[in-house]
């Protein structure tokens, strides 16, 4: 995703080597004792310190990486800080988005300066305190573990017995942030700061909140996209043992019971008649031929270099290919659940969300209350993928009608089948790919038609994330690294289908697959090794090249290997760069067999190395489910599969060995919750191509699409 | 409805349910364990396994009357009192395995019921039967090397 460039942190070095604030670290607070500098940190007299995470944990570790950067400043043991839930409050907007939100892995790059001056701020202001407790110089205490010290004198005051005091400090405009040689936090591996309640069963999720009087409800939903209920007999409902109402609600027909297992007996005994599905003429093969045709044909211009279509028509070797992704489901380990407890003058909302300004506007709106007696309570999330930043916060919305109806806190919980087919997927596109080679065989000419759903025109975010009506769910990830003098993509934008919306790596999940497979092509044509040839075609990108490089050689590219079996390679600049080299065999009736995955990484100033490693490998396995197994049928208006026996995802016995080689380093540290997943397809369809000489050109790869390949 | 006595982590709890219930939903929401997760409710994902009598229980599909007769449920909150459930959480720590931990719970007792019935397991054993528990943040490489860790940390300790 793209960072919509809103508000650019300036930050200039003041003499004296400190930065200038240059901008509102929001959220001090001089209430209480206790000592809140900004919206991010919280030091109680009796010593206990909280931070206060605005970003949303759902695995990607952000509260462990974001803690890090605070501590490092604020000069504080982690093991010994409380790390909390931001609450829903403009202080806790990403300086990029203008939002509070989490996503496009833009939560370390973006909270990179704030966290640190956070710390620096509340730390200059304790060490200020206790100078003037002393009557000493400032200069002349430093900060160490929690206390600080009068270097000369050995006096000693813990944070907690300065909090008061460092309370009534001016908040410094200018302070100063160490330098990378003085880091004792920032680059050292650091295990998950909530491990160990998550591994006791503590850990809070969305799922788990409980409050007084509560009620769960289960809703039945659309049984076909678009569908509306036409009537309901709610009965037989209403006998279940346990269900107390039977609500319509927008989404569809509540039963809203004492818990979960009678709320599901209470919809199993539902009756609800619905209307026809306005997608109800809607196939698959039918929609396979409508984008495969647009894609043949010009589409919107969105992005151009040279004069593509002329060199292709002039050029000495021309190679087309058409390449295909279906619709697939995020399938978070977690389903979607929401509490909300709306009342005459306020409304709570405890949801594991990725969007929490929008919920909490979505939220007020539905209750009918000003925002300010909105609160949102933020709980961990069992993985998002961006499922959890919902455009039109339906499934806050949803609970917030229900509470409202029933007059007493409401928990939904969205069954598996409810997820599965309940649509907002990864959209399915089809592109028709053409490159030239010149005489020479030298690359020159691209060009990329890209036929599928839009993700963000026409919703509320169009004017965010699709510049002048191009999609970026069709192109991010479409600007390939390598120099062609001619470059074309244009795209065509189908309205109707499912709900679709951002999937981890958003566009680069498809545009992944597609740019490094037919550069593979490419390759070949031009008779290169596909290594080779990037690296040689990277000369202006030193850093993904040498992540490409170094995976190579990791790698043992070039090797020699059986028929049968082979490697392929893919790379990719997603503000990280990453390549990664897939070694894979193919079985005599076409099973492929992921054996290894080679990456090279260069993601800046690594802050975590643990949770960078985690992220990468996460990354890349998490890409191979659609790679290998996972995808659904949209069919007549809805989605044939349902749940994880024919939405397949990968499990631990087809987890391929993995190896992470940094590469590079420095410069500001980059996101890498994404970065791993858009080489994955292609470097493994790529060593497809190497071990049988078949190009398969559509996900996930099938048996029958390589059956009889050893002829 | 009915009064069943369940035995979960060594303690005696009465609970008045629809016998049919399932075992995930009385944990989670009469006795207020909600360690177990709930993930598919089909068995499909293992995340809500718990243990009973030492055996790896989906307990999303298991009712609540066939587990009352004094079989021995344990869930994560009671696994750190078990030698294989503490060793594990250790060994779980030791690798930094969580990511979004959703599943956590739930692979950790699956790993503790093949630590009581293979102290040395291989790996071709963690697969047969670690893969009905899935981890959509695919934590699975940590997942191996921590039952190897904790399994090697029992054996240790006995000696
Ligand atoms: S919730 Fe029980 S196996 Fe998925
Ligand atoms: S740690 Fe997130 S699903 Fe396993």
């Amino acid at each position: 995703m793209k960072v919509p460039r809103r508000s650019i942190l300036k930050n200039t070095v003041a003499a004296g080597g400190g930065l200038l604030l240059g901008f509102p670290l929001n959220g001090a607070s001089r209430n209480g004792a206790a000592f809140a500098p900004n919206a991010f940190i919280r030091i109680a007299p009796d010593g206990r310190i909280t931070f206060l995470i605005g970003r949303t944990e759902f695995g990607q570790g952000v509260f462990t990486s974001l803690s890090m950067m605070i501590a490092e400043e604020l000069e504080v043991d982690l093991a010994k800080v409380e790390v909390r839930n931001a609450p829903a409050d403009p202080a806790y907007d990403h300086p990029s988005f203008g939002k509070q939100m989490t996503g496009g892995s833009q939560s370390v790059m973006g909270s990179w300066q704030p966290m640190r001056m956070a710390g620096a701020v509340a730390r200059e202001m304790l060490v200020r305190a206790a100078a003037a407790r002393w009557k000493a110089a400032p200069e002349s205490c430093r900060a160490e573990r929690g206390v600080v010290l009068h270097t000369q004198s050995g006096r000693r005051l813990s944070y907690g017995e300065l909090a008061s005091a460092a309370a009534r400090q001016p908040v410094p405009r200018e302070v100063a942030l160490k330098p990378a040689s003085e880091w004792k936090v920032i680059g050292r591996p650091m295990p998950r700061v909530d491990g160990k309640a998550s591994v006791e069963g503590r850990t809070e999720f969305g799922i788990d909140v409980t409050a007084p009087g509560m009620l769960t409800a289960l809703i039945a939903r659309p049984p076909a996209f678009g569908a509306r209920v036409r009537a309901f007999r709610a009965a037989k409902a209403l006998a279940v043992a346990g269900v107390r109402a039977v609500v319509p609600v927008d989404a569809g027909v509540a039963v809203v019971a004492s818990g979960f297992w009678s709320a599901s007996r209470g919809l199993e005994a539902l009756e609800v008649d619905w209307t026809d599905s306005p997608l109800k003429d809607l196939t698959s093969d039918g929609q396979r031929a409508q984008y495969a045709a647009l894609a043949r044909t010009p589409g919107k211009l969105a992005r151009n270099i040279g004069d593509a279509d002329a060199a292709l028509r002039s050029a000495a070797r021309v190679i087309e290919a058409e390449y295909e992704v279906p619709y697939v489901a995020h399938a978070m380990m977690e389903p979607l659940n929401c509490v909300a407890d709306v009342r005459a003058d306020r409304c709570d909302v405890w949801t594991g969300t990725q969007y929490q300004s929008h919920d909490r506007e979505s939220a007020a709106l539905a209750a009918g209350l000003p925002l300010d007696r909105v609160q949102l309570h933020t709980l961990q999330c069992g993985t998002g993928f961006g499922r959890r930043w919902a455009m039109t916060s339906y499934f806050v919305v949803e609970a917030v009608q229900l509470s409202k109806a029933v007059k007493a806190p409401v928990k939904v919980v969205w069954t598996r089948e409810d997820d599965i087919r309940g649509g907002w997927y990864r959209p399915r596109y089809y592109h028709s790919m053409a490159g030239a080679l010149d005489d020479q065989g030298a690359l020159l000419a691209w060009r990329q038609r890209i036929a599928g759903q839009p993700i963000f025109v026409g919703s509320t975010e169009e004017q965010n994330y699709a510049k002048d009506g191009i999609d970026g769910g069709h192109t991010g990830g479409s600007n390939i690294a390598y120099p062609a003098p001619n470059q074309r993509v244009e795209i065509h934008m189908v309205m109707e289908g499912p709900p679709v919306q951002t999937m981890r790596a958003v566009g680069g999940t498809h545009n992944g697959f597609v740019t490094e497979c037919f550069f593979d092509e490419m390759a070949y044509a031009a008779g290169r090794d596909p290594v080779e040839w990037r690296l040689e075609l990277l000369k202006g990108r030193p850093r993904l090249r040498a992540a490409l490089a170094l995976a190579a050689e990791k790698a043992g590219w070039g090797r020699a290997l059986p028929r049968g079996r082979g490697l392929g390679a893919a790379a990719v600049d997603y503000h990280t760069c990453i390549a990664e080299i897939a070694e894979v065999s193919v079985s005599d009736d076409g099973v492929v067999k992921v054996h290894r995955i080679v990456a090279g990484v260069d993601a800046g100033t690594v802050i975590n190395p643990s949770g960078l490693r985690a992220q990468v490998e996460g990354g890349i396995l998490f890409a191979l489910s659609p790679t290998l197994l996972s995808a659904l049928t949209v069919d007549r208006g809805r989605t044939l599969e349902s749940n994880f026996h024919d939405f397949r995802v990968i499990s631990i016995a087809d987890a391929p060995d993995i190896e992470i080689h940094m590469s590079g380093g420095g410069g500001p540290p980059q996101g890498v919750g994404e970065a791993a997943v858009p080489c994955v397809p292609a470097a493994v369809a790529n060593a497809v191509f190497a071990a049988t000489g078949r190009r398969v050109r559509r996900l996930p790869i099938r048996p029958e699409d390589l059956r009889g390949w050893r002829g | 409805m009915a009064i069943l006595t369940l035995l979960v982590n060594g303690v005696r709890r009465r609970v008045d349910v629809d016998p049919s219930t399932p075992l995930l939903w009385v944990l989670r929401e009469n006795l207020r364990l909600t360690g177990a997760k709930f993930g598919c409710g089909a068995a499909l994902c293992g995340v809500c396994t718990v243990l009973v009598n030492g055996e790896a229980v989906r307990s999303c599909v298991t009712p609540v009357s066939s587990v009352a007769n004094g079989e021995r449920i344990v869930t994560i909150e009671g696994a750190g009192a078990t030698p294989a459930g503490a060793a594990l959480q250790q060994a779980w720590l030791d690798e930094d395995v969580v990511q979004c931990g959703y599943c956590q719970p739930g692979q950790i007792m699956a790993a503790a019921a093949l630590l009581l019935k293979h102290p040395k397991p291989t790996d071709d054993d963690i697969d047969r039967e670690l893969s009905g528990v899935l981890c959509r943040c695919s934590t699975y490489h940590r997942i191996r090397r921590a039952i190897h860790r904790g399994a090697a940390a029992m054996s240790g300790g006995s000696r």
